[in-house]
């Protein structure tokens, strides 16, 4: 059942331009020129519910004015977009009441609180009974294992524990619809990596849908089974994520280490990628050249002391389809 | 240009880029300005109509209102906004990696805001205020010129000082706020400024026996003393005498603020995260 | 939980983040109270210098000052988190998160901050009501005091309205919000004296542009019993501090805009 609809959105804004220096200066001070940015162009998608969908895409592509527009708070220049039923920006009251957002490096608890009188105002805000948030929060307190930094004001966690709780409370109020605003940024391994089977295991048991941007591609292998992918305010992909890493970078990686000098080494069938040293990573086509022919050819005119196979980097694979479809960083 | 002047030069130049882009802001304050002195001018032609016979006549203290405004820039209202800043997210401490004096840094810091702030404000405030009120007929309500060649002179002496006692000040507050941890420690500043300069009313309206203590503590330097130069009311010797208070204090606040911020920079420490 | 609980549940909120630092907090209450009783107090030294302004003395003027202080002051400490609005909102693009909330957004301003150390100005106010009311030979009824209350009212209205205004400002500009410094710390230099002493044109434009004559001037007039000055009738004076209420309709259609164009444009 489709509960996230979007049509044709377009955004665009006008900026002022100043000229540098002093004098650029001074002449701002009696004329201001504008020029028009579009955010978004004409992006179309819709999800259903407990779908977890990755949005990836360079810096200023449009990520977050997407986000801000599903959420309510911005509203675009035309298109349409529904969320259960309700248009965000027409209905901000109702709608927000039924979602969760979280923005990275960003709090919505109150800095000199205690986590634990932060989500008690929340439970005020959000209108949520007694009885119904003790079980919620009790539920999410353990899952995100957050009980000991309740006392605590915010200002004294890290930002890996800000994090969970900064989840928690975006989760009080049982809300159908979890956007997640890069949130893994600036966090570290473990954190990371708890946040995301906590959103993993969210999205699996209790069906929550669940929109998350991010440049971590990490965070899309882990947990997207589908893309979107925005480039200079355009949707220039949606898919899963294993359909796309074919299409743009099909070929694997062969990585060797040899026994001697290996910096004239060249091997029929496979391109030499990067040297270090006697290691020398090959990349070639699975389909013309299947890995075992090349490891055998390899192996037959050098002494050798490890090989191994791998897919290339998730990044690579990103920035090649940035660069194939021209989108830039703006 | 001297090597050694170069870091304070460039804060100055760097203030006045900063002024100047915020249009809208400088135009505001400008507003605000000419209508807290229109006021205050009304409210003082309504009062000397009843009792003419005061220490400084009307001409005098409509001229004391509009140097008022014209001048607010240069008063100390709080800690430097960049050091409350650094104090309250624990980077406070590097202010001592740069490679100048500190208190040295922070008074140029001081002086550059109080200038960059003044410059822009006092000149249309004089424009209005001096040429155009009494171009529309409002010559009684203007901003006059001083006295005399003397007063001008000396005036110009006193309002210099007055930039570096203010500095100092600052100076203070920031030490304040640095030894307290939080832009706070710097609220006693309006306490003591705003009545002690004159500038809710002008001293030398206040009753005779506070003369003396307000001729004599530290903030009398920022507003009464220099404006009564300017229209001659503190003339020849009380003049002089003036400017030595002025130099006094000047010289206090430099010297405590030497010394109790080497106290404190001791105990600064860096916040990491 | 409906929007009066949810506001008092954010005001003990506020009050214990601020009573961390009990010292930092008294102090801050004693200076607002030392710098206000000041001003109060120059008032005076100008009485004992100039004995009268154009027929009004030094009690009748402690009402009309007592009148505007408390009304501001009751206004700075309610919606305190409308004056923060431009620097703590919407130049940090906090704002957003206010709309990601099921509740007007104006309540949770108003939530945001509870300026407790008004509270010094709001009896220093209430002082100067107090010696203006001592002082003067005025007979003193139910009526009369009420009329004062009322006056009140209407100009914390009016006051809550300037600083919704200001805040709407901050959608357009974070920069100039000093502007707004002249409806308020302007409106009570302004409007302490009373407005006959002023020229036309600007007792005219505080009477209909910015009403302060009428939640000032007018009823404190008509309690005096001098009316007439004021150029009203009596019973007028009874009425005018509605005006601040439709001053302060006004803001909340002008804030409105604001939020729609907030939301056009983005943070």
């Amino acid at each position: 059942m489709t509960q996230i609809s979007v049509e044709n959105l377009s955004k665009s804004y006008s900026v002022a331009v100043r000229d540098p220096g002093l004098a650029g200066a001074i002449r701002g001070l009696f004329q201001r020129r504008q020029r028009q940015i579009a955010a978004l162009d004409d992006v179309s998608f819709s999800l259903e519910r407990g779908e977890l969908l990755g949005f990836i895409g360079p810096n200023g592509a449009g990520k977050s004015t997407t986000i801000k527009i599903l959420s309510g708070i911005l509203r675009p220049s035309s298109g349409s977009c529904h969320v259960d039923g309700l248009v965000p920006w027409e209905q901000r009251i109702t709608h927000v009441g039924r979602i969760g957002v979280v923005f990275g490096q960003r709090t919505q608890l109150w800095w000199d609180l205690p986590v634990v009188e932060s989500f008690a105002l929340l439970r005020d805000i959000y209108r949520v009974d007694q009885p119904r948030f003790a079980r919620t929060s009790e539920r999410l307190i353990d899952m995100l294992k957050i009980a000991p930094l309740l006392d605590t004001p915010l200002r004294q966690l890290s930002l890996g524990q800000r994090m969970r709780c900064e989840i928690a409370a975006a989760l009080l109020h049982s809300p159908s619809i979890l956007f997640l605003d890069e949130p893994t940024i600036g966090l570290d391994a473990i954190s990371k990596l708890a946040l995301r089977e906590f959103v993993k295991d969210l999205n699996r048991t209790d069906g929550v849908t669940v929109i998350l941007t991010t440049h971590d591609m990490h965070d899309i292998e882990a947990l997207a089974r589908r893309v979107i992918i925005i480039g200079n305010g355009k949707l220039l992909r949606d898919s899963s994520f294993e359909s796309m890493r074919a299409e743009v970078l099909g070929e694997r990686r062969l990585i060797v280490d040899f026994a001697n000098d290996s910096s004239d080494v060249e091997i029929e069938g496979a391109d030499v990628r990067a040297r270090d040293g006697r290691t020398v990573e090959f990349a070639f086509d699975p389909e013309r050249t299947p890995a075992h022919t090349l490891i055998a050819r390899i192996a037959a005119s050098h002494e050798v002391v490890d090989i191994r196979v791998e897919d290339p980097k998730i990044e690579e694979v990103i920035a090649r389809f940035y660069t194939l479809h021209g989108a830039v960083e703006s | 240009m001297n090597a050694a002047a170069l870091p304070y030069l460039s804060i100055l130049r760097a203030r006045f880029a900063l002024m100047l882009q915020y249009r809208a802001a400088a135009f505001a304050g400008f507003a605000t300005q000419c209508w807290w002195g229109a006021i205050k001018v009304m409210v003082l032609a309504a009062f000397y109509a009843g009792s003419a016979h005061q220490p400084i006549n009307l001409a005098q203290a409509i001229t004391y209102t509009w140097l008022g405004q014209g001048l607010l820039g240069l008063l100390p209202w709080q800690a430097d906004a960049e050091i409350s800043a650094a104090v309250e997210t624990g980077n406070v401490a590097y202010e001592r990696l740069r490679p100048v004096d500190t208190h040295t840094f922070w008074l140029a810091r001081a002086i550059a805001a109080r200038a960059a702030n003044t410059g822009l404000r006092v000149l249309p405030m004089f424009a209005v205020a001096s040429i155009f009120l009494p171009m529309i007929g409002l010559e009684a309500w203007s901003w006059h010129l001083p006295s005399g060649p003397q007063a001008a002179f000396l005036f110009a002496i006193s309002i210099s000082l007055t930039v570096i006692l203010s500095s100092a000040f600052t100076v203070l507050l920031n030490i304040a706020v640095t030894a307290l941890k939080t832009r706070r420690a710097a609220n006693i500043a309006p306490v003591l400024v705003s009545p002690l300069s004159g500038m809710i009313v002008p001293l030398v309206l206040m009753p005779l026996w506070m003369q003396p203590f307000l001729f004599w503590q530290p903030f009398a330097g920022l507003v009464d003393i220099p404006y009564r130069i300017y229209f001659g009311n503190l003339a020849g010797s009380a003049a002089l005498e003036g400017i030595a208070a002025q130099c006094l204090w000047v010289v206090l606040f430099i010297v405590i603020g030497r010394a109790w911020m080497a106290r404190v920079m001791a105990r600064v420490d860096m916040q990491g995260s | 939980m409906n929007g009066l609980r949810l506001y008092l549940s954010f005001i003990r909120n506020c009050l214990r983040a601020q009573m961390l630092y009990p010292t930092a907090f008294l102090l801050r209450l004693v200076s607002q109270f030392v710098i206000t009783i000041t001003e109060f107090g120059g008032l005076y030294a100008l009485f004992l210098r100039f004995s009268h302004i154009r027929g009004w003395t030094f009690p009748e003027i402690a009402l009309f000052y007592g009148v505007v202080s408390v009304s501001f002051a009751l206004a700075d400490t309610t919606c305190r988190g409308f004056d923060m609005f431009g620097p703590q909102f919407v130049k940090t693009g906090d704002f957003d998160r206010v709309l990601l909330r099921p509740r007007p957004a104006t309540l949770q301003l108003m939530g945001f901050e509870f300026g407790f150390t008004s509270l010094g100005r709001v009896l220093q106010g209430l002082i100067a009501l107090a010696i203006g009311a001592w002082l003067l030979h005025v007979d003193w009824t139910v009526a009369k005091a009420l009329l004062l209350v009322w006056a009140m009212a209407g100009g914390l209205a009016l006051f809550i309205a300037i600083l919704l205004l200001q805040a709407t400002l901050s959608f357009w500009t974070v920069e100039s919000l000093e502007i707004v410094n002249t409806l308020t710390y302007g409106g009570i230099e302004a409007a302490q004296y009373p407005l006959d002493i002023y020229a036309n044109w600007f007792r005219k434009f505080l009477t209909f542009v910015v009403p302060l004559a009428c939640v000032v001037y007018f009823p404190v007039a008509t309690v005096l019993g001098r009316s007439d000055a004021a150029g009203i009738a009596s019973w007028m004076g009874a009425l005018t501090p509605l005006a601040g209420f439709a001053f302060l309709f006004v803001a909340l259609g002008a804030w409105r805009i604001g939020v729609r164009h907030y939301t056009s444009t983005g943070s």
